[in-house]
């Protein structure tokens, strides 16, 4: 391509990747970037109020897409304030190429302006970085990012690039491949592995499937829902697997974990053989580690190896892509018996119906899960969901009828209130044609409350569905339920008016208290082409259930009043 | 799975030649909390590789993690946890030239080393042994009042 500038270069290899849509802020050390960002018709810019919704977007705009995602921000703060986001997208191993600018080489250790150990920083919540030494090995640098980001088991990679780099002019040749003799993603199971697991299988009299976010990643649900329906094993998701089954599958229990359904936790503590498929055991799923899936034999699929046998020991292990294991597993279940597994289904919907997914309604005041299975009714497969952090979340991973992956986007590792905004735009960018509804709280609006403004400016219309309890909820729950009732801290009576916050930034502000309102806010929002807040007042002290009690045994669960009695 | 608690371990390392690779590798140590009790590092010859050897301590359970999320850092090559090794380790110390230079000359030759500098008021000695008998020697040398015992950490090659 010829001679150029770093700065080019940059700019030539995301357009290289394929990449339509770039999240960022400009600043000093990125300004010869940004010159070329300019200059450029490859992608188009985003330009947010924050860094860190900079990060989050290009993390929906991946989870949304399976694409890598891409932010660009300037040294020093502007790259601090990405790290959240670095870290949100390495809990959920989302692939995202992260660009920040980076003080001259010669001002590199001087403690220079916006100046900071960008790689030392980042390090242990990026799969990988890179701080850029020559011109010379920015295009190979660049074509790594991108590879290491998307490959394996995916995660962030920063590519920190000092200036005097991005000024400098050279020849600029992007590699077609990329050769990294440390590193060779496992992706083929072993053979011998997969024959065992399947022979587990077919002894088993209570198998369970318990699905993961890597399902999702290694877009692996049809192969999973066929894996289901050949075999008749009942299935459980993990909060990151919501939608691989699809809601109205009857094979799919529902969540399990510390807010999952009677049936998804009785079935794990009762199961005599756990099928993991890209999960990870995280400690939101098992609660006490010694009680979990106590009877079970486990088979264990994970592309990365240190995942399995972290937690829990395993006895059939398999490293490799859920994809291809499952296609070499599924022939060899051609003869399995499903009427095997009939007793074990029918005490597990026997559960289901004595303690099913349920809660309280009301005629006086919106109950939060109403208005998450009342969107559901209204949008259900034609929206895209994604998420803040806190009871809004749970209630939206439990009730929303989600029917394939990558409908349901949130951040479940770290848990990273104020993701779900920036995350939408990411999403909305991605499929303009859906509609993007932000399920969110009172608490984690405020949080990244700014991309109201980029929102209104690109005209990306999401809806913000703030189910507003004028609590740190989730919080007040705990406070509830395990410190007297003392609300330390948790109380969010003083608010902003949320609709008048809304249009001072360019959007639409709707109050909802009624029903009424409800369905006449929604319907609204969906045909207008503006940023909306949809204030949807609910009940102060509503409860996340059911719910195991940290560090508790899954099958101890707190139920919610409607249960038809004990099991 | 066996978890004897704090048995010692030893692993070798082999990394890619770039300059943060170390602190990756600390850093992975250091976030897990996990305790390096030595470490060395050095070039291996005619490649861009390096070998690092670590020793450290803890249940076998640990080791596997610590093994496999060595292995997961992008510039690492392999990781090797050693059983069957030869384990050696070097240390220089410098005694006042006022002691028995003869003890200390035949000492220091027990343990695989000799005097290696001689100055007007110092001896400085080398050996190079087992980890077990460099912790001897060290100890035989505390009579001879030796001012500074500078420790070289272990190096290892599977047998």
């Amino acid at each position: 391509m010829g001679q150029m500038s770093g700065a080019q270069m940059v700019c030539e290899a995301i357009i290289a990747e394929g990449v339509t849509t770039v999240f960022g802020y400009p600043g000093g050390a990125i300004m010869h970037v940004y010159d070329e960002i300019y200059k450029q018709e490859g992608f188009e810019h985003i330009l947010n109020r924050h860094e860190q919704a900079s990060v989050h977007a290009a993390d929906g705009y991946a989870r949304a897409t399976g694409e890598v995602g891409v932010a660009m921000v300037t040294s020093g703060p502007g790259f601090t304030n990405a790290v959240t986001g670095l870290a949100t997208a390495y809990m959920d191993s989302i692939p995202l190429v992260v660009i920040s600018g980076q003080v001259p080489l010669s001002l590199i250790g001087t403690d220079g302006f916006q100046e900071i150990d960008a790689v030392g920083i980042s390090r242990p919540c990026t799969k990988h970085n890179f701080l850029v030494r020559t011109l010379e090995e920015l295009p190979r640098v660049l074509k790594e990012a991108f590879y290491i980001a998307r490959s394996g088991r995916p995660g962030p990679v920063l590519v920190d690039v000092p200036k005097d780099i991005t000024v400098d002019i050279g020849e600029f040749i992007y590699p077609d491949s990329v050769d990294i003799p440390t590193y060779k993603p496992t992706y083929k199971g072993n053979k011998k592995q997969i024959e065992k697991a399947v022979e587990a299988i077919k002894s088993a009299k209570k198998p369970l499937l318990y699905i993961g976010g890597g399902v999702v990643l290694s877009n692996a649900y049809e192969l999973v829902r066929e894996l289901a329906e050949k075999t008749q094993i009942p299935a459980v998701e993990t909060l990151m697997a919501r939608g691989v089954m699809g809601a109205k599958n009857p094979l799919l229990l529902g969540m399990l974990g510390m807010h999952g359904n009677y049936s998804s936790n009785m079935a794990m503590s009762e199961t005599d053989l756990v099928i993991s498929l890209g999960a990870r055991f995280d400690d939101r799923v098992t609660g006490k580690l010694s009680e979990f899936a106590k009877y079970a034999d486990i088979i264990h699929v994970d592309i990365d190896a240190a995942n399995i046998g972290k937690l829990v020991d395993v006895d059939y292990p398999i490293v490799g892509d859920i994809t291809e294991v499952l296609q070499a597993m599924l022939p060899q279940l051609d003869d399995v018996d499903t009427d095997r597994y009939e007793a074990w289904r029918n005490i597990l919907n026997r559960y289901d119906e004595l303690h099913p997914q349920s809660y309280v309604d009301s005629d006086e005041v919106i109950k939060p899960q109403w208005a998450i299975e009342r969107i559901g009714e209204l949008i259900g497969e034609d929206a895209i969901i994604t998420s803040d952090v806190g009871q809004h979340q749970m209630w939206a991973a439990q009730h929303y009828p989600f029917d394939r992956p990558r409908q349901w986007i949130n951040s479940g590792g770290l848990g990273t209130m104020g993701f779900g905004f920036p995350a939408a735009l990411g999403v909305k960018r991605a499929f303009p044609e859906k509609t993007v509804v932000n399920v969110t709280g009172d608490g984690s609006i405020l949080m990244n409350m700014q991309e109201l403004v980029t929102a209104a400016e690109y005209k990306i219309p999401v809806i913000n569905m703030i189910l507003n309890n004028h609590f740190l909820g989730m919080v007040r729950q705990w406070q509830t339920f395990f410190y007297e009732k003392r609300y330390s801290e948790t109380d969010l009576s003083f608010q902003p008016n949320f609709k008048a916050l809304a249009e001072a930034c360019g959007g639409i502000g709707y109050d909802v208290t009624t029903k009424a309102e409800f369905d006449a806010a929604i319907k609204d929002a969906i045909k207008q082409d503006k940023v909306c807040f949809m204030n949807v007042q609910t009940n102060r002290f509503e409860d996340v259930l059911p719910m195991v009690p940290s560090g508790g045994a899954l099958f101890n669960m707190m139920l919610p009043q409607t249960t038809k009695g004990d099991a | 799975m066996k978890t004897n608690v704090n048995e010692r371990r030893v692993i070798s390392v082999i990394v890619m030649n770039e300059s943060s690779v170390l602190s990756r590798i600390t850093s992975l140590f250091a976030a897990r909390g996990y305790n390096i009790e030595s470490l060395t590092v050095a070039p291996i010859p005619d490649s861009d590789m390096s070998h690092i050897t670590i020793a450290t301590k803890g249940s076998s359970r640990l080791m596997e993690q610590v093994t496999k999320q060595l292995h997961k850092l992008i510039p690492v090559y392999k990781v090797i946890e050693h059983e069957e090794m030869v384990e050696k380790e070097m240390v220089l110390a410098k005694f006042p030239i006022a002691e028995n230079l003869a003890d200390i000359s035949v000492l220091s030759a027990a343990y695989n080393g000799g005097v290696v500098n001689v100055g007007t008021e110092m001896i400085i000695v080398m050996v190079a042994d087992e980890p077990k008998r460099v912790k001897h020697f060290i100890e035989a040398a505390q009579r001879y009042n030796p001012c500074e015992i500078v420790r070289g950490g272990v190096v290892a090659i599977e047998r």
